[in-house]
């Protein structure tokens, strides 16, 4: 393969990543949970896409809708049930609550659909691709990927800079109690910013079940790629666990490409190797214990 | 609660005479079982029993030095891998060769515990998985370790062939003493680990280890030395379980294992050995008992099945076992985020100080 087609297809596959680490880094940056349960919640909203598509024949795009509207729903009541009856959780409790709901999540979707495999098939297309310079192909699925990340981004960026919820997330993040006493809603918070999650998470599960087959473990591999893609760039910025991403992606697609039996690890044990140097991620300041 | 009215009550193994009775009568019954029990139950008793000594050493590191992994996995393969190879490639006898793995086993749990030393919370718990992910893929790709076919463990023999003293195990109830004789040794060796200076050091770490820097222990030799002793107990417990498996695959060691194991001690309560014990029990009951067979339980199981038929499908009902260990997991952290043992010390808390 040529050196311009392993960089874009890791850049894509790592966009991917990027997409579905800002699932965990959302959560994180305002309630300090590392979700991990992320990867389960998009399993299950896309298993609903597969579902109204396969059961009652919609359009893709109106499954797609009702799936979103899932996820958000699906994302508020598991923080609602789950997350915040739990008094003064210590980061152990809070890690194995969320593994709790993936285990859960997980048993309930290979309960309803089995544990075989489904076919599941996008709109858009791996095999079709474009030749917009010469010797320079790219795939409409990368295409999707770079134009929904890029959208995806440039809406977030906004969000929590420009508008007041964004700035309320951020202020909760910083100090609980202090934002409360300022007047900010922090259920609210929480809520918008689980439900934001849970949707992000959906839009790149969907994406990603391009280069995979849809069954209730589809999700793990990604999840724990795009996880450590968020730590790489600090569970804390945006635009950190992008460049956390495209890294991972890069790394995967040109050590896969050399030595192919390696593939699934290099990227970790790369990882442990940045954060050996760098112990909070590359664009983060060093992590703190709020003492 | 308990007053204390001298120093050496607290390294006391059995702190009053009822401790002691009662230590007394399980241990009776636990040497009786095998008379009372069919073999299913003694198989099931023997992986309790691995899993007990896995649980007490992943609480030495999680519950008492309050670091989390979540690669113990890995340190279980380590184990199980090197006993079958070191007996059947290199000939060595059983028991040195259990005692090597664990120390390899340690040995890499050392290395794992030098990043730990700069890693915290988040970041420590990725690097722990993606140890026990490495691990698993290197097992799984090596023909050295059977690759994807696994390895088939050979008979249990625990005399030296060299010098023709053979004794071969290979009933359940013989492994069942076996285990349970090593079970007994290592949670006693945890229990008095704890009571040690380097049991308090790691106390003391797990509470502040700013604080216990301060104070004179020394970081980088004790959370190192808390990787190692977990991952020694991790290793005895795996060379014990590739014998009552049989056979094992890379497969059986997957990151859903390590999940397993963060429950037992959490579900038992952190940071206490009796807990890690019951948790490990239940757990184990949980997941290989009650639920590969929770048809046939009466009522409830008609009515699961009546649903699965409604509107799920019955093919996917062996997945009911997940389900139930997310909601206790849960349910634990929600109610009762000390486990097993903090509802143990709330009932003892009523009766002492009953009827106030």
């Amino acid at each position: 393969m040529p050196f311009e087609q392993l960089l874009i297809e890791g850049l894509a596959m790592g966009a991917c990543y990027g997409l579905f680490g800002l699932a965990v880094v959302i959560i994180y940056k305002t309630s300090e949970v590392m979700n991990f349960a992320a990867g389960e919640m998009a399993m299950f909203s896309t298993f609903i896409v597969f579902h109204v598509l396969s059961f009652y024949h919609y359009p893709f795009w109106a499954a797609l809708m009702i799936a979103l509207v899932f996820a958000a729903i699906l994302g508020i009541l598991v923080q609602y049930i789950f997350l915040r009856p739990a008094k003064n959780p210590t980061l152990l409790s809070l890690i194995v609550i969320t593994l709790g709901v993936e285990m859960l999540l997980m048993g309930l979707a290979a309960w309803k659909w089995g544990a075989e495999q489904q076919e599941f098939s996008l709109p858009i297309s791996y095999m079709v691709t474009y030749e917009p310079v010469k010797g320079f192909v790219i795939s409409q699925w990368a295409v999707a990927v770079f134009i929904i990340a890029a959208v995806i981004m440039a809406f977030l960026y906004f969000f929590f800079n420009k508008t007041n919820l964004g700035t309320a997330m951020r202020a909760t993040q910083q100090n609980k109690h202090a934002a409360k006493i300022m007047g900010i809603n922090t259920d609210l918070v929480f809520a918008f910013s689980w439900a934001f999650s849970s949707v992000i998470g959906l839009i790149a599960a969907v994406l990603l079940t391009a280069k995979a087959i849809l069954d209730p473990q589809f999700m793990m591999e990604p999840f724990l790629k795009a996880f450590a893609a968020a730590v790489l760039g600090g569970l804390m910025s945006i635009p950190g666990v992008l460049i956390g991403g495209a890294i991972m992606g890069l790394l995967e697609n040109f050590f896969g490409y050399a030595w192919p039996v390696w593939k699934p690890i290099t990227a970790f044990v790369v990882i442990v190797l940045v954060l050996c140097v760098r112990p909070s991620g590359l664009f983060a300041k060093h992590w703190v214990k709020k003492v | 609660m308990d007053m204390k009215r001298a120093y050496y009550e607290d390294i006391e193994l059995f702190k009053s005479g009822t401790i002691l009775f009662w230590t007394i009568v399980l241990m009776v019954a636990l040497f009786t079982l095998p008379f009372i029990s069919t073999n299913y139950y003694l198989y099931l008793f023997n992986l309790i029993m691995v899993h007990v000594i896995l649980a007490v050493g992943l609480n030495i590191l999680v519950g008492s030095t309050g670091q989390i992994s979540l690669g113990h996995a890995g340190f279980f393969a380590i184990g199980a891998y090197a006993t079958v190879l070191l007996m059947t490639k290199l000939g060595i006898p059983f028991f040195p060769a259990l005692i090597i793995a664990a120390f390899i086993a340690a040995f890499f749990g050392f290395i794992l515990g030098l990043p730990a030393l700069r890693l915290e919370g988040p970041y420590l718990t990725i690097a722990t998985l993606a140890f026990g992910l490495a691990i698993m893929h290197i097992i799984g790709h090596m023909e050295v370790f059977g690759g994807r076919s696994g390895l088939r463990a050979p008979a249990l023999n625990i005399g030296i062939p060299q010098l023709g003293w053979n004794l071969t195990l290979s009933t359940d109830v013989s492994k069942y003493y076996l285990i349970l004789i090593i079970t007994i040794l290592m949670v006693l060796g945890a229990i008095n680990l704890l009571k040690t200076k380097v049991g308090r050091a790691f106390v003391a770490i797990r509470d502040s280890d700013i604080a216990a820097e301060v104070i004179g222990i020394n970081l980088t030799i004790y959370k190192t030395l808390s990787f190692a002793v977990s991952a020694f107990y991790a290793g005895i417990a795996g060379g014990l379980f590739a014998f009552v498996l049989g056979f094992f695959d890379p497969i059986t060691f997957n990151m859903f294992l390590s999940i397993y194991f963060l429950v037992m001690i959490v579900v038992g309560g952190l940071g206490s050995i009796m807990g890690s014990v019951t948790g490990a029990a239940f757990i184990t009951y949980l997941m290989y008992a009650l639920f590969k067979n929770v048809k046939d339980v009466p009522y409830v199981g008609d009515f699961l099945v009546a649903i699965s038929q409604r509107w799920l499908s019955i093919t996917g009902m062996d997945n009911l076992s997940a389900i139930a260990l997310g909601l206790v997991m849960i349910g634990i952290m929600i109610f009762e985020p000390m486990g097993i043992f903090g509802v143990w010390i709330r009932m003892k808390k009523y009766w002492k100080a009953w009827p106030f």
